[in-house]
């Protein structure tokens, strides 16, 4: 009976509040080695297998599968009942500048984010856990790589990842057999490599969660859970169940056929055949209960359901609940003796909050015109990137920036969409008719964009706190966000326009619109890009960081965070992979310590 | 991230964004995710079923109206020997679908939309003293060219050419997502594969890209 109500809830060794990359990994090392796990969901059950539109072109949806309010990334994308504004669960932004917003993403859904995500999986390098021991900016992390990369190792593994080790700096390579084969380039990558090279900068192989072949159910189980044959055997089962990508349909819609990482189809089938694990989702989490000694008893819920106020106990407690969702649950678990919310006696809950550094140019490629026509779908997202190469410059202090970014690019004869043929009016002089029907033939296919993905550095500016008024349509009282960009990474946003443009160039293109020299207006807001960690993060020092790190609060020692709420920087790289390694190796912590009788 | 997301991100924050034009006490419970009074399709509706337009949300065109949309759909995407014209395969009626669907951006488009209808056929009885749909080709092509390239419009003209490369947006956009705009680019993608192989040869050597290495 793994979906459980709040009439069915037993007894558990740990509670996960949460079910995407951080709750599902977590539920996931804690169940594969006996801890009885409840994990508690905000949002509906989702099965990927069942709801996936896989085939369905724009055609078939409404407004032709338009972004709206309702769906921010259009019809078809995974995410249910989320966006940057949930109807009933309101936040409040402290300003009205556009500079000092914050869009605060949520997926009230199984599996939450992971669902749509764009399985971008890149590791943190060695110098990403020690960044102020390198420029004096920011907070060094409580570990090293080499202490995480053997969770890297076991999370691409269990998830698989394409990739391939190129050795390059602060870029780690992974283990043998880690990695699965990447896919062919496609010809705007060959090309965009060829023109990036000429300027200096490297293109290799994209890391992306993507099955480019089945798993490897003989070998990889036994390196995954040594000396576990129960595991092994579950695991080995269900990576026979995950097929490989088809080369058809956007990732972002979810995967029917398994072949990407979602939490829903990877983390929590196998999780739920160990019988260990328990499901109660509806359940949107209100406080961390504590017991007589000031330790976490549990949690008290909602049941959206019903309305109805519940509990459920355990003695652990993990919050994987998106690092703003775990912020908020934090803030509001008040008490006589924890007056300013849970864990905070630091003062750093909720501070420290980052997202990443975003900034696009988008290019026509006369090259890449009137191409004969083949399949270009793909992987769909990028076969390639280039993984950031200045540190050099960066360190002799050439750049006017102290932290680096990798570029996600693409193109091709895409699927046609609502924006195929549209907005052409710079190449076309506003055509219309049979010329503009053979202008729209020639263009297809012909254009290329470029995202940087770079660092933001921690700073006092931007956090959130609780809105003393508003609350959302449970009475939970609602997140307040404060954000701030400084200079470390507006000067590095208009570093991306002019590198993107220049890109561009060396393919003999024409850049489409103007190159932004304002980073205020280069860079993208706050939240946008959707990789927002810190919040609660690990360090050294009680008196200055929510964690230690192992995730493990410094107040109450059976209460441990492991989303990117404990994030102490945000390197360049996406966060989900390093979100997943971290959990796991939490988790580990977690039943070492329950095998010690120290929870 | 593939491209329709990314392009769905950037509308994604575009409307964002516009919320913050809403007065500030009404933001501070935002939440609400289409206009007051109004149905969207919900944050949760049957992703795996086909939709047609009419069937969420009243339409708009009467008669008359539909028969301008369709003159003007068939003056961007005229039929030729690839593919037929754009009021043949439903374009009218997405547009439709558009201007009366209850989200803020539609709702926007709807005005400029109904607003330019009217204009045309003002401006057609103004030049011709006929309805829009009974002009030549030629007479047409005489409006459509005053107002087909904004940054080029005689101020007089300026509303009506943002009306144009709207309406030429709406239309493309709803012609290449039919399966007779699938077909007229030669998009052959959308099916399972067993391998994927890259581009082939030809496609390399026209870019110049013969001698690159197949990794």
């Amino acid at each position: 009976m793994p979906f459980v109500t709040p009439a069915t809830l037993r007894d558990y060794d740990v509670i996960v509040v949460g079910s995407g990359a951080a709750g599902g990994q977590t539920a996931y090392t804690l169940s594969m080695s006996g801890a009885r796990v409840l994990m508690l969901e905000a949002g509906r059950n989702y099965v990927p297998e069942h709801e996936t539109p896989m085939f369905q072109t724009r055609g078939e949806a409404p407004l032709r599968g338009a972004s709206t309010p309702d769906k921010p990334f259009g019809f078809h994308d995974a995410t249910v009942d989320g966006g940057w504004q949930v109807p009933g669960e309101p936040y409040v932004n402290a300003t009205q500048e556009d500079s000092g917003r914050f869009d605060w993403w949520r997926a009230r859904m199984l599996g939450g984010r992971t669902n749509h995500w764009g399985r971008y999986s890149f590791r943190n390098g060695p110098y990403d856990f020690k960044p102020r021991s390198r420029d004096g900016l920011g907070f060094d992390w409580p570990l090293t790589y080499e202490e995480l990369a053997p969770y890297y190792d076991k999370v691409e593994m269990l998830i698989g990842v394409y990739g391939a080790n190129d050795g390059l700096e602060n870029t780690p390579n992974s283990s043998p057999g880690c990695l699965l084969p990447p896919p062919r380039p496609r010809v705007s990558d060959l090309l965009i490599a060829q023109r990036a090279k000429k300027v200096g900068i490297p293109v290799v192989a994209g890391h992306r969660a993507v099955l480019t072949q089945p798993l490897d159910y003989a070998n990889l189980p036994a390196r995954l859970h040594p000396g576990n044959l129960d595991a092994q055997r579950i695991i080995a089962e269900h990576m026979r169940t995950r097929a490989a990508c088809f080369w058809a349909t956007p990732c972002g819609r979810g995967c029917s056929i398994r072949a990407t990482y979602q939490s829903t189809t990877v983390h929590l089938p196998p999780a739920l055949a160990t019988d260990r694990l328990d499901i109660l989702v509806n359940a949107m989490v209100r406080e961390v209960t504590l017991d007589k000694h000031g330790l976490a008893s549990g949690v008290s819920y909602i049941d959206k359901l019903t309305g109805r106020p519940g509990r459920a106990a355990a003695r652990a407690v993990v919050l994987a609940a998106s690092a703003c969702e775990t912020v908020r649950i934090l803030l509001n678990s008040k008490s006589s003796r924890f007056a300013d919310g849970l864990a905070n006696s630091s003062g750093k809950v909720g501070r420290y909050l980052m997202d990443t550094v975003g900034s696009s140019v988008d290019g026509q490629i006369p090259l890449l015109e009137s191409l004969p026509p083949h399949n270009e779908d793909g992987a769909s997202g990028g076969h390639m990137y280039a993984p950031w190469w200045l540190y050099g410059e960066q360190l002799a202090g050439k750049l006017g920036f102290p932290r680096g970014y990798h570029i996600e690019f693409g193109g091709g004869r895409n699927m046609p969409s609502l924006s195929t043929g549209a907005g052409i009016e710079w190449l076309t002089g506003g055509s219309y008719g049979r010329r503009f029907k053979e202008e729209v033939r020639r263009y297809y296919g012909s254009f290329v964009y470029f995202d940087g993905r770079g660092e933001m550095i921690p700073n006092e500016h931007s956090y959130c706190e609780i809105d003393p008024d508003v609350k959302d349509r449970w009475g939970i009282p609602a997140l307040r966000f404060h954000w701030k960009w400084s200079e470390h990474e507006t000067r590095q946003a208009t570093h991306m326009q002019r590198t993107f443009a220049q890109i561009i160039e060396a393919m003999g293109g024409r850049v489409k619109g103007p190159i932004l020299t304002d980073g205020a207006r280069a860079i993208a807001p706050g939240g946008s890009i959707i990789h927002e960690v810190g919040g609660a993060i690990m360090g050294a020092d009680p008196g200055q960081s929510v964690t230690n790190r192992w995730g493990q609060t410094w107040d109450v020692r059976n209460l441990f965070i492991t989303d990117g709420a404990v994030f102490a920087s945000n390197a360049d790289k996406n966060p989900t992979l390093t979100i997943m390694a971290l959990a796991w190796r939490a988790a580990d912590h977690i039943l070492d310590r329950m095998k010690r009788r120290e929870l | 991230m593939d491209e329709p997301l990314r392009v769905d991100r950037r509308t994604a924050i575009q409307w964002v964004l516009a919320a913050s034009a809403v007065p500030w006490l009404q933001r501070r419970a935002s939440g609400a995710a289409a206009a007051p009074g109004t149905r969207g399709y919900g944050t949760d509706p049957d992703l795996n079923r086909s939709y047609l337009p009419g069937e969420l949300w009243p339409l708009t065109l009467t008669p008359a109206l539909r028969s301008t949309a369709a003159a003007l759909c068939d003056v961007v995407i005229p039929a030729d020997s690839e593919s037929p014209s754009a009021s043949t395969v439903g374009v009218v009626d997405f547009i439709d679908e558009w201007i009366s669907a209850p989200y803020d951006a539609q709702q926007a488009d709807r005005k400029t939309i109904l607003w330019g209808l009217a204009w045309l056929d003002a401006e057609s009885q103004r030049r011709y003293q006929s309805s829009f749909t009974g002009l030549t080709q030629a007479q047409k092509t005489a409006i459509c060219d005053d107002i087909c390239y904004l940054p080029e419009a005689k101020p007089q003209f300026a509303d009506a050419a943002t009306f144009f490369a709207i309406y030429r947006d709406l239309t493309a956009g709803g012609f290449y997502t039919t399966p007779a705009g699938i077909r007229d680019l030669k998009y052959v993608g959308n099916v399972p594969l067993t391998s994927f192989d890259g581009p082939p040869p030809e496609v390399l050597r026209k870019v110049g890209l013969d001698e690159a290495p197949r990794t």
